[in-house]
């Protein structure tokens, strides 16, 4: 164990982490779609006029927004004994970032001019139709590198779900390297695998940026 | 806020003899638009203090007036872009968006204001065309989802409209790669398509380059002179003014101070107020 690096220790570790790889994915991308469909409406429904509705949902959202991912995973994942893990993970990390991206939609939906509105009402146009065929293709393509951005920092909270015992990326290579006293290899590939996805992702996300500016 | 007393000159037409108007109408005929006593104000800034007027189906009628006199709130009252805060604006006879009822001014329900909303068209000064769509998607969007055409109907229509406009090639544009001249056009294009009763246009041509307007002012012409559309035009463009519409309104802080034909309104103004605008629009 005087080695400070070990090819051979990399090797054996590699395939439980990238099947921890596989998880943090999972739980990324199936997170980001909760997120970004309960994001809008929440934005949707904190648009409506009555109190009744917007207060105690602004108040939710507040309430998530300042209460700790790490707190939130394990409170739910001990209320409710009987959903898997994995589950609890990917809804917990939606919910959470849902109140984030809601506000990224509200800034997009606040974005399209007043005039969009107008001409859509001048023309008559029922409800569901302004929102689905004027408004929020236009909010939504302002609204792309924002969630791409929270996306991104999603993936860079999943090892929190090594609170709740989901066998991701870091908990794999954790468990590795407790396993063998010795944790360099493994945790520097976790280093580079989040590093190698994320950077690319946050370029691609900068250029859309530029491109729809 | 819905006022619970009714301003003075808000009669249900027929119940009481109807207030002096500041325009005639053909004997005994409905007009296609008329404000009785209405009420507008912004915070304490009242616009428009129990404005009447009423405009005879096919008229061609001119708003000028001084900036800030309420010309563009007079439209946007009749696209229920701003809602009044007293009267009533009736439209074929219909009460728009409040009506007399037991002595109280009520609101009318969204159903029946959609009805009357419907036969009205708007184009503005920034042509707010939808840049997410085609310059085709843009003018059958209403027809297909408000009148329920189908697509291929409403395409043709469509592409009779850009053709009338002389955009027939650029039917498959993107809107945002159109000059404004080109915008306007398909913005007026897209109004038509409703086959409106009554069209509203605020300084269309205000946002132009000067040497593209004669394009937009031609084609609304030609709507002028092929139909019998109602227009209600708020121009600077006095040429166009006179050429197109038969009835000219002198606005100012949300009264009419003069009312004549063209001719008479840009060549013998009565009114001083009129005299001093007109010279300083005319320029000498
Ligand atoms: N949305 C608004 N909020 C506050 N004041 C407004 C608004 N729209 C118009 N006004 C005011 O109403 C008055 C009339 O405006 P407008 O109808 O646009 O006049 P015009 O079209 O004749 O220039 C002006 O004093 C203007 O400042
Ligand atoms: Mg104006």
């Amino acid at each position: 164990m005087n080695d400070v690096w070990s090819w051979q220790r990399a090797a054996e570790a590699l395939p439980p982490i990238l099947e921890g790889f596989r998880i943090t994915l999972l739980a990324t991308v199936v997170g980001t779609a909760i997120a970004a469909v309960l994001g809008l409406l929440v934005a949707l429904v904190r648009r409506s006029r009555s109190r009744w509705v917007t207060a105690p949902v602004g108040l939710a959202v507040e309430f998530v927004r300042s209460t700790p991912l790490l707190v939130q995973l394990v409170f739910v994942y001990l209320m409710l004994p009987s959903v898997p893990a994995l589950v609890v993970g990917c809804v917990v990390l939606g919910v959470h970032y849902a109140t984030y991206m809601s506000e990224v939609y509200r800034a997009g939906i606040d974005a399209v001019p007043r005039g969009q509105w107008e001409a859509a009402k001048a023309l008559d146009l029922p409800r569901t139709r302004v929102w689905r065929a004027v408004v929020l293709p236009q909010a939504i393509r302002k609204t792309l590198p924002g969630l791409g951005n929270y996306a991104i920092s999603m993936f860079k909270e999943t090892p929190y779900l090594f609170a709740i015992s989901v066998v991701e990326m870091f908990t794999a290579a954790q468990q590795f390297g407790g396993r063998t006293f010795v944790y360099t290899e493994a945790l520097t590939m976790v280093g580079l695998l989040f590093l190698l996805a994320s950077y690319p992702t946050s370029l691609l996300v900068r250029r859309l940026e530029n491109r729809l500016a | 806020m819905p006022e619970t007393t009714a301003p003075r000159d808000a009669v249900p037409s027929g119940t009481a003899p109807a207030p002096a108007r500041a325009t005639t109408t053909v004997q005994g005929a409905v007009p296609a638009i008329e404000f009785q006593g209405v009420v507008k104000r912004f915070g304490d800034n009242t616009v428009l203090d129990g404005l009447d007027f009423s405009v005879a189906k096919g008229d061609r009628v001119t708003l000028i007036g001084p900036s800030g006199s309420g010309k563009t709130t007079i439209l946007r009252l009749l696209m229920t872009l701003e809602e009044a805060d007293g009267g009533i604006i009736l439209v074929d006879g219909d009460p728009y968006t409040h009506e007399i009822r037991g002595g109280k001014r009520v609101e009318v329900p969204e159903k029946r204001r959609r009805a009357v909303r419907r036969r009205v068209g708007m184009v503005f000064q920034q042509f707010n065309l939808f840049p997410n769509m085609s310059v085709l998607e843009n003018i059958i969007e209403a027809p297909m989802h408000v009148l329920g055409l189908a697509r291929a109907q409403a395409t043709v229509r469509a592409e009779e409209l850009l053709d009338q406009v002389g955009l027939a090639d650029k039917r498959d544009a993107r809107c945002t790669q159109l000059s404004g001249g080109q915008q306007q056009r398909v913005a007026i294009a897209r109004a038509l398509a409703m086959d409106p009763e009554i069209l509203l246009l605020d300084e269309v041509t205000s946002a132009l380059d000067p040497e593209i307007v004669a394009d937009v002012l031609g084609v609304l012409r030609e709507v002028a002179e092929t139909t019998d559309i109602t227009m209600l035009i708020v121009t600077h463009e006095m040429q166009f003014a006179r050429d197109v519409s038969n009835r000219v309104l002198m606005f100012d802080h949300g009264r009419i101070v003069e009312e004549a034909d063209p001719e008479t309104m840009f060549t013998s103004p009565t009114h001083e107020r009129t005299q001093e605008f007109l010279r300083a629009v005319l320029g000498d």
